[in-house]
């Protein structure tokens, strides 16, 4: 459902390049860990993506969508189909846990009958129904990861991207933040996910693409980390 | 659409209340802005209205002599009255001249007395004319002047005409109101464009401190639209409390100077903002809003673009 063609990005005239000739594809339902150094061009993978960045050179097909040409007014309702998840959890620190992931389903149009129903659903899901009124600042890491995964998830996007999900988070956060990512992969969510985890890699025992220096230089279908 | 609607209107009012400390700042600041445009514009009126006064007191006199037929002045004043200058011409009989004369002079014995050795009225009717500008004097003592060139030489009808004596005076008022009223005007444009710069990078910044708040609304899908519009609405909202704020503000003032304008000016200060207190208003509450939402709108510009 996700193809990469080519896709190279070089920065400020050619001197830093984040990406060299990445090709790879994503099927439904797969979960998909992409591993690899600081700077290896994982982040910048994600952004070509949600179209946050554009490739100098090769084209991201969404489907039989090509990400780049998308008009920017269409822009909000493409990104509607993909939940995204990030290292600093990126919540809107001015409303509470439930206004969160109320937001997203507003911004998608979705009727105040549906919001009320899908959002005490969404954060049953991850197991925090007792801080639906906490604002973020109240939360510990692990419980913010878990709200903006419930706000990733509420749309029922196509696809989940995770950039660094468990970056800073303790050991027992970061398992609780995996568990939860593979159920979503298992009720049938794509997931794409960055990580340097080791522990978190060996134990999904899933697709694993290894990156270094802007390049895939491994792709395995049942990963370990290796580096 | 409705929906939309009324979430971003919720949208702004929360954001209005949980900024609370920013939204203050801004209004403060919009306040005082609002408060230095409602100074301007009361200043502006007492300089007009003193202007006035001025330039009301400034006319041209037609003297006529004694035995100057009524038709004949009658009907140069009928063609004074035409002239496009001219704002009014009031006439003043031979008897109605000797009374104010008379008046003016009844403590004066030797005057009194030569008035009444003389037996009969020295003097003559006259014409007092005022034009609609200072400037204009010019032109109509012109025509007055041609009048006086065409009259028989050995019956003339205008004896004097005052302007002539009172050119310099009135050259000098009219070069003082043209200067007063044009650095009011500098003073004034200056005035406002430093109240709407001010208001408008107080909004940016206060914009600026929620620009990640922005780009995660972007990333979860929101419609430019709904992400600019809570911003432009507490903009809006900025604008309306700062009016009010500022109308309040000027209350105690104009309360407190009305006496003194009454006793300096003829103008009382606090009369004219409770008669045009629905301009005031209209001005201060209508520039607060425009100023709050174009602000928003421009410093929300930058960060909606991908």
């Amino acid at each position: 459902m996700i193809y990469f063609d080519n896709v190279s990005k070089r920065y400020s005239g050619g001197r830093a390049t984040a990406l060299e000739e990445v090709s790879f594809q994503v099927e439904p339902k797969e979960f998909v860990s992409i591993v690899g150094h600081s700077g290896a061009g994982k982040t910048t993978l994600l952004k070509m993506l949600i179209a946050e960045d554009q490739p100098t050179d090769g084209r991201v097909f969404f489907e039989s969508l090509d990400v780049h040409s998308i008009p920017r007014s269409r822009l909000p309702q493409y990104r509607r189909k993909i939940g995204t998840v990030f290292q600093d959890f990126k919540l809107l620190p001015h409303k509470t846990a439930y206004e969160n992931i109320a937001f997203a389903m507003e911004a998608n149009g979705r009727s105040d009958d549906e919001i009320a129903e899908n959002v005490p659903q969404a954060l049953g899901l991850v197991d925090l129904e007792d801080k639906i009124w906490n604002f973020p600042g109240e939360l510990s890491g692990g419980e913010k990861q878990r709200v903006a995964i419930a706000r990733a998830i509420v749309n029922q996007p196509d696809i989940i991207i995770a950039d660094e999900p468990t970056g800073n988070l303790d050991p027992i956060a970061t398992y609780e933040v995996v568990q939860i990512l593979r159920k979503i992969n298992d009720l049938g969510t794509t997931v794409i996910m960055t990580t340097h985890n080791k522990g978190v890699i060996d134990e999904l025992g899933r697709r694993v693409i290894t990156m270094d220096d802007g390049r895939v230089v491994r792709d395995d279908r049942e990963g370990k980390y290796v580096l | 659409m409705w929906t939309a609607f009324k979430r971003i209107v919720r949208a702004g009012f929360i954001g209005f209340w949980r900024n609370a400390f920013v939204s203050a700042a801004s209004i403060f600041v919009m306040t005082v802005a609002l408060l230095v445009i409602g100074a301007t514009l009361l200043m502006d009126a007492l300089l007009g209205v003193t202007l006035a006064s001025i330039q009301d007191k400034v006319d041209i006199n037609v003297y006529f002599v004694t035995t100057a037929e009524q038709t004949d002045i009658d009907a140069l004043q009928a063609s004074l009255e035409a002239l496009p200058d001219v704002e009014e011409v009031t006439f003043t009989s031979r008897e109605r001249a000797l009374e104010e004369f008379s008046e003016q002079h009844r403590n004066d014995e030797t005057i009194m007395q030569g008035l009444e050795e003389l037996g009969e009225n020295p003097l003559g009717a006259s014409l007092s004319i005022r034009a609609q500008e200072t400037s204009q004097y010019e032109g109509i003592a012109a025509f007055l002047e041609e009048q006086q060139a065409l009259e028989d030489p050995q019956q003339p009808l205008i004896d004097d005409v005052n302007f002539v004596k009172n050119r310099e005076a009135i050259d000098k008022l009219t070069q003082i109101i043209d200067a007063v009223e044009t650095s009011s005007l500098i003073a004034m444009v200056i005035l406002v464009a430093a109240a709407v710069m001010i208001t408008f990078n107080t909004i940016r910044l206060a914009i600026y401190t929620t620009r990640e708040e922005i780009s995660v609304m972007r990333l979860v899908g929101a419609s430019n639209t709904f992400i600019r519009g809570p911003f432009v609405l507490q903009g809006v909202m900025y604008g309306l409390v700062s009016g009010i704020l500022a109308l309040l503000v000027l209350y105690p003032i104009v309360v407190w100077l009305g006496p003194a304008t009454e006793a300096f000016f003829q103008f009382n200060i606090f009369t004219y903002f409770v008669s045009e207190f629905g301009r005031l208003f209209f001005v201060l509450v209508g520039v607060g809003v425009v100023l709050g939402m174009v602000s928003s709108a421009l410093a929300i510009a930058r960060y909606l673009r991908v």
